[in-house]
């Protein structure tokens, strides 16, 4: 699997959305992507690409796009 | 100053002077954005005859009863843009304080709670031990402020493993296994004062039973009122959390649902310390002027965090006093401060005073 599928199903399985509508999506966007939710999302991006994210980036981490973005500080890119 | 150049800073690198100007620019900022934005805020404001033009210092700027929360619905963005309420954890029967969060309100909490703790505890992520149980997560949309605490101090961890079960009781076996996989790391804890009383210090020492944590750092938040009757202070309880967890080091702190984020944390000598992002004012009931370095009265609380509802300043209803500004030991620049409780205790002078003493 490519980082970008990878990194796509990683936000499917933690807000139990499709791509579609992961790719446009920002931080409270949808009731699943809160505080909570946001936790599962660092869980599974962590697990998918055995990182583990500064508590910097985690706060910044507010949108798909931005995510990528954060990413590429842990050498991964899309 | 802008928040945002706060967040560039170390939390506690503010002297007074630095500090007076900065608070008051945002704060001024803050108080009219609300005014035009609040109806009833602006109400509020009118009635007291509040003047933008008279305010030289924030120490001039209107502050509101924080009780205003539990009876009004106070927000300053459309009800859509609203993307969280938070409401504080009132025991059954009170009327509990609701607190309209949007988006970037929630995000500004939280990269302020991180640049405090991580000036305390570094910015890796240790393995954490939630003291809390895992049913705080359940009912998301109306989340409690105990729920939001837990939550926000997640991302300080990894591994996070809750210690209580649904019933709220120990479970040994997994905090044990916890322990044990992280025997050679420190470790971080995160709970409610009295939740960890109660359910973890008391019922391990029921149990006979206790824990040997090489290097843990126990972070918890709450209010000592439950445990003052039990005549608990800070110093009996962090003994008898090292009793029965092991080596702990641990930080009380100190904050408000009304302004999450902004947190008051204890440093290593004791003192409750403001950072760039908060301040307090201690105020004379009489006639709420500012109090004396040293005299005690009520604590007027100040945060630059508070954008969809106004609640930047707000005035409380504990009873403290400030020890000092810029000089405490611990090298923490802004003022520092002690907190006696709430007024209603005030009555119990004395003996609750004797017992509050360090």
């Amino acid at each position: 699997m490519s980082n970008i599928e990878k990194y796509t199903q990683a936000f499917c399985q933690a807000f139990d959305i499709d791509e579609e509508t992961a790719k446009k999506l920002k931080f409270q966007d949808i009731p699943a992507w809160d505080s909570v939710g946001h936790m599962g999302l660092v869980a599974q991006l962590e697990e998918a690409f055995d990182i583990m994210l500064e508590p910097d980036d985690i706060v910044d981490l507010s949108s798909f796009e931005k995510g990528k973005e954060i990413l590429a500080k842990y050498d991964i890119t899309f | 100053m802008t928040l945002n150049d706060l967040f560039q800073i170390n939390p506690y690198s503010l002297s007074k002077a630095e500090k007076q100007k900065a608070l008051t620019q945002i704060l001024h900022e803050l108080t009219n954005k609300h005014y035009k934005q609040c109806r009833e805020y602006a109400k509020i404001l009118d009635a007291l005859k509040y003047n933008p033009a008279k305010v030289s210092s924030y120490a001039d700027l209107p502050f509101i009863p924080v009780r205003l929360f539990k009876q009004f619905e106070l927000k300053s963005v459309p009800q859509e843009q609203i993307t969280k309420t938070l409401t504080s954890s009132g025991t059954s029967g009170q009327a509990v304080s609701k607190i309209f969060l949007d988006a970037e309100n929630v995000r500004n909490q939280t990269k302020t709670l991180n640049e405090i703790i991580s000036s305390f505890i570094g910015k890796s992520r240790l393995p954490l031990l939630l003291l809390d149980t895992e049913m705080i997560k359940k009912d998301r949309s109306m989340y409690s402020a105990r729920g939001a605490g837990i939550i926000g101090f997640s991302i300080f961890g990894r591994n996070s493993t809750y210690a209580l079960d649904e019933n709220m009781n120990i479970d040994v076996d997994k905090v044990a296994a916890f322990f044990k996989e992280h025997e050679n790391e420190p470790i971080l804890m995160f709970g409610y004062t009295y939740m960890i009383w109660q359910f973890v210090v008391r019922a391990l020492e029921e149990k006979n039973i206790s824990f040997n944590a090489k290097n843990a750092i126990l972070f918890h938040i709450g209010g000592w009122k439950k445990l003052k009757d039990q005549a608990v202070d800070a110093l009996e309880f962090n003994r008898r959390v090292q009793n029965c967890l092991g080596n702990v080091k641990v930080y009380n702190y100190y904050g408000m649902a009304e302004q999450l984020g902004s947190v008051f944390v204890e440093c290593e000598h004791g003192h409750m310390h403001c950072s760039n992002y908060s301040d307090v004012i201690i105020r004379r009931a009489k006639d709420f002027s500012e109090a004396n370095i040293g005299e005690r009265g009520l604590i007027e609380l100040l945060s630059v965090l508070p954008t969809s509802y106004p609640g930047h300043i707000i005035l409380t209803e504990d009873e403290g006093a400030i020890l000092g500004e810029d000089d405490c030991p611990c090298g923490r620049k802004g003022k520092y401060f002690k907190i006696f409780g709430r007024i209603k205790n005030a009555e119990l002078r004395g003996c609750s005073d004797t017992y509050e003493k360090r």
